[in-house]
């Protein structure tokens, strides 16, 4: 056998719809597609001649599971054409609503999307018959990060309460009181949640990744920050155009990103942890130093410990956060629109996620682009699978199409966003 | 009796009316125990074959090949819901109905010939029989889950289909209309949503969908909506 496909349709256990492709001829790999079969749904189109207020509502449809990420670069995009800063504790709500969000969607992929690859189950669910103390450990969890974007932004899918400028009702102190109970009871799941997953047997397999995050001089980068990578490019998201550029490749609905020409950047937690680490909480610092994790990561399987962080750190801050909060005298900045181009970027669960829009005079949106973290990772996941799968070629096309689909979900891509499931076909011929 | 079997199906959407039953965190776990997941690939790697019992569609058809699925899921299907508003009603993605979708399409993608789309995004009853239709934007996990009780216990769900309107006095808000002149849709919006938008001070933008009774005619033609209406055209 000198020629070998593999396939895999529908992937499972990753948000959206995709395929995989590999195909190899005489022991080397020559093709890998992840294909994105997600229907394009053209938000970039549809947006064109809409008001500038709309965006955060219309964007956040984009994603169920990670709609404040797209709200807020959405916001931060518009406002600066605004001229508008949002800042104290308006900021600080915002940080407290996405939050909310990286616990959920954290809790969502290490419980029920990603640790029944490590312990041999076909889901979170089936999981359950077997450890049921622990997904019920990892379903609270989860319920505490969507209470807390109910708590701030209306409900845990779609908020309604953000716009541009800030929200249209600040929560009271009395609304948050109850959450920072349930976030109390979060934060020592996530501690548990830190040493659990550190038990994990991972297989040895380091990749040379290039980091690109936001980073930021006063916080561990999430709402707002300049764009940085582990090769020391450091630039302000305005100038993200002429750094980042999107090409359109033929199995895709998503277009792939490059960086200054090269493509295979890898954003996301890993990307976050190497960059900004030192910054993580004092009792998420802890944790990890308690479990031997050092300040870089390229091990992919171990996404799951870097996720386990941030769960812990995003329930340590929202607790701060809600202690020393103090309602807004109003709940959001007025922002008049002007003619001009405006940047937006913050870190999403699964990684860094740019808006830009044009307005006219009057408001209307003329343009818009929006470069999600799966279309970013989409060329970086494809160098994983080659390194993984050409040394194991000689593996039965099943077991291998297993490992392929696990490689994927290591680095949770939302397909949803990009454009709908990944299907792994890796075609030997 | 044999434990039912239920199916997910994702088509154009954004994945988070089926993330609402993961979303029912308390409740999950005695879902799992009273139906056999047979194929929910967001959740779930193994694939059961059918036929269902029960399927579930999110999102809406814009595609050849999901025009094909839904087909093939109505044909393995003992009941078809649709959740949400994108399979119910073609969701936001359906705004290129009023569009030239290849326009559309070469706006966003640099090379439009590898884009294979159908030129409007309609809802899965567009082309097969539903049995029943759940709405929201994202859809209300209370109401999910007296969805899959009714059909486990096999009876009609029991959904209120008053406005928004009703909702909103329940909670005791104050009419954004009348207090703040805000243009709310609440009364011509099918409830569902608890009046989150009001009880937020702002009016509803219609996630739950058209009332099957509205009378928007009167709505449109009362002088203080229609002139806030309009100003709210023009402010655009």
């Amino acid at each position: 056998m000198t020629h070998k496909t593999i396939r895999v349709g529908g992937l499972s256990r990753v948000e959206g719809e995709g395929s995989l492709f590999i195909q190899a001829r005489q022991g080397r790999i020559t093709d890998v597609q992840l294909n994105i079969y997600e229907p394009p749904r053209f938000f970039e189109a549809l947006l064109r001649g809409r008001a500038y207020t709309e965006p955060p509502d219309i964007t956040a449809r984009i994603c169920g599971i990670c709609p404040v990420a797209y709200q807020m670069s959405a916001c931060q995009a518009l406002e600066s054409i605004c001229d508008v800063t949002v800042d104290g504790p308006l900021r600080d709500l915002r940080l407290l609503l996405y939050y909310g969000e990286w616990i959920e969607s954290h809790a969502l992929h290490i419980y029920l999307l990603h640790a029944p690859d490590f312990l041999g189950y076909p889901s979170g669910v089936a999981m359950a018959a077997d450890h049921r103390d622990l997904v019920e450990r990892g379903l609270a969890l989860k319920k505490a990060g969507n209470e807390l974007v109910a708590a701030v932004g209306g409900r845990a899918i779609h908020p309604i309460n953000v716009r541009v400028g800030g929200f249209y009702r600040a929560p009271s102190k009395r609304e948050l009181t109850p959450v920072a109970e349930r976030l109390r009871r979060a934060r020592d799941a996530a501690v548990a949640t830190v040493r659990w997953v550190a038990g994990f047997d991972f297989p040895d397999i380091e990749h040379d990744y290039r980091f690109l995050a936001l980073t930021h001089p006063g916080e561990y980068a999430i709402l707002s920050g300049d764009v940085a990578t582990s090769d020391g490019l450091r630039f302000p998201i305005a100038d993200w155009p002429s750094h980042v550029v999107e090409e359109h490749l033929p199995h895709s609905t998503a277009l792939h990103a490059r960086l200054d020409g090269v493509a295979g950047y890898l954003t996301g937690p890993l990307a976050r942890y190497a960059l900004n680490s030192p910054q993580l909480s004092g009792l998420t610092r802890q944790a990890a130093a308690e479990i031997g994790f050092g300040p870089i990561c390229r091990n992919p399987y171990q996404s799951i410990i870097v996720r386990a962080l941030e769960t812990l750190h995003a329930c340590d801050e929202a607790l701060r956060l809600i202690d020393d909060y103090i309602e807004p005298d109003r709940p959001f900045v007025p922002a008049e629109p002007r003619a001009g181009i405006g940047h937006g970027a913050s870190e999403a669960p699964r990684g860094t996620l740019y808006h830009r829009y044009r307005l006219d005079a009057e408001g209307l949106i003329a343009e818009a682009d929006i470069v999600p973290p799966t279309a970013q990772n989409q060329a970086r996941i494809e160098d994983d699978l080659r390194a993984l799968a050409e040394p194991r070629l000689a593996l039965p096309t099943a077991e291998l199409a297993a490992l392929c689909e696990r490689a994927v979900r290591n680095h949770d891509p939302c397909i949803s966003c990009s454009a709908h499931f990944l299907d792994l076909h890796i075609h030997h011929d | 009796m044999s434990v039912p079997k239920l199916a997910v199906w994702k088509l154009a959407s954004c994945d988070g009316c089926q993330l609402t039953l993961l979303d029912c965190e308390d409740e999950l776990l005695s879902v799992a125990a009273k139906v056999e997941i047979a194929y929910f690939l967001e959740a779930s790697s193994f694939k059961g074959r059918g036929p269902y019992d029960l399927s579930l569609i999110e999102g809406s058809v814009t595609t050849e090949e999901d025009l094909h699925r839904v087909q093939h899921i109505r044909r393995v299907s003992k009941h078809v819901v649709t959740i949400g508003a994108c399979a119910t009603a073609g969701g936001i993605q359906a705004l290129r109905n009023f569009a030239d979708v290849r326009e559309f399409i070469s706006v966003v993608y640099a090379r439009p010939d590898y884009i294979a789309t159908l030129e409007h995004s309609t809802p899965v009853s567009a082309h097969v029989a539903v049995d029943f239709e759940l709405r929201g934007c994202p859809i209300d996990k209370r109401q999910l889950l007296e969805v899959l009780s009714a059909f486990l216990a096999g009876r009609r769900p029991v959904i209120p289909e008053e406005s928004v309107c009703v909702e909103c006095k329940e909670r005791g808000n104050p009419c954004v209309m009348v207090a703040h002149g805000t243009p709310c849709l609440g009364p011509v919006t099918q409830a569902g949503c608890g009046a989150l938008c009001p009880a937020f001070n702002r009016g509803c933008f219609g996630c739950f969908g058209p009332l099957r009774s509205a009378n928007a005619a009167t709505l449109a033609g009362l002088p203080g909506v229609t002139r806030t209406f309009s100003d709210f055209q023009e402010a655009r």
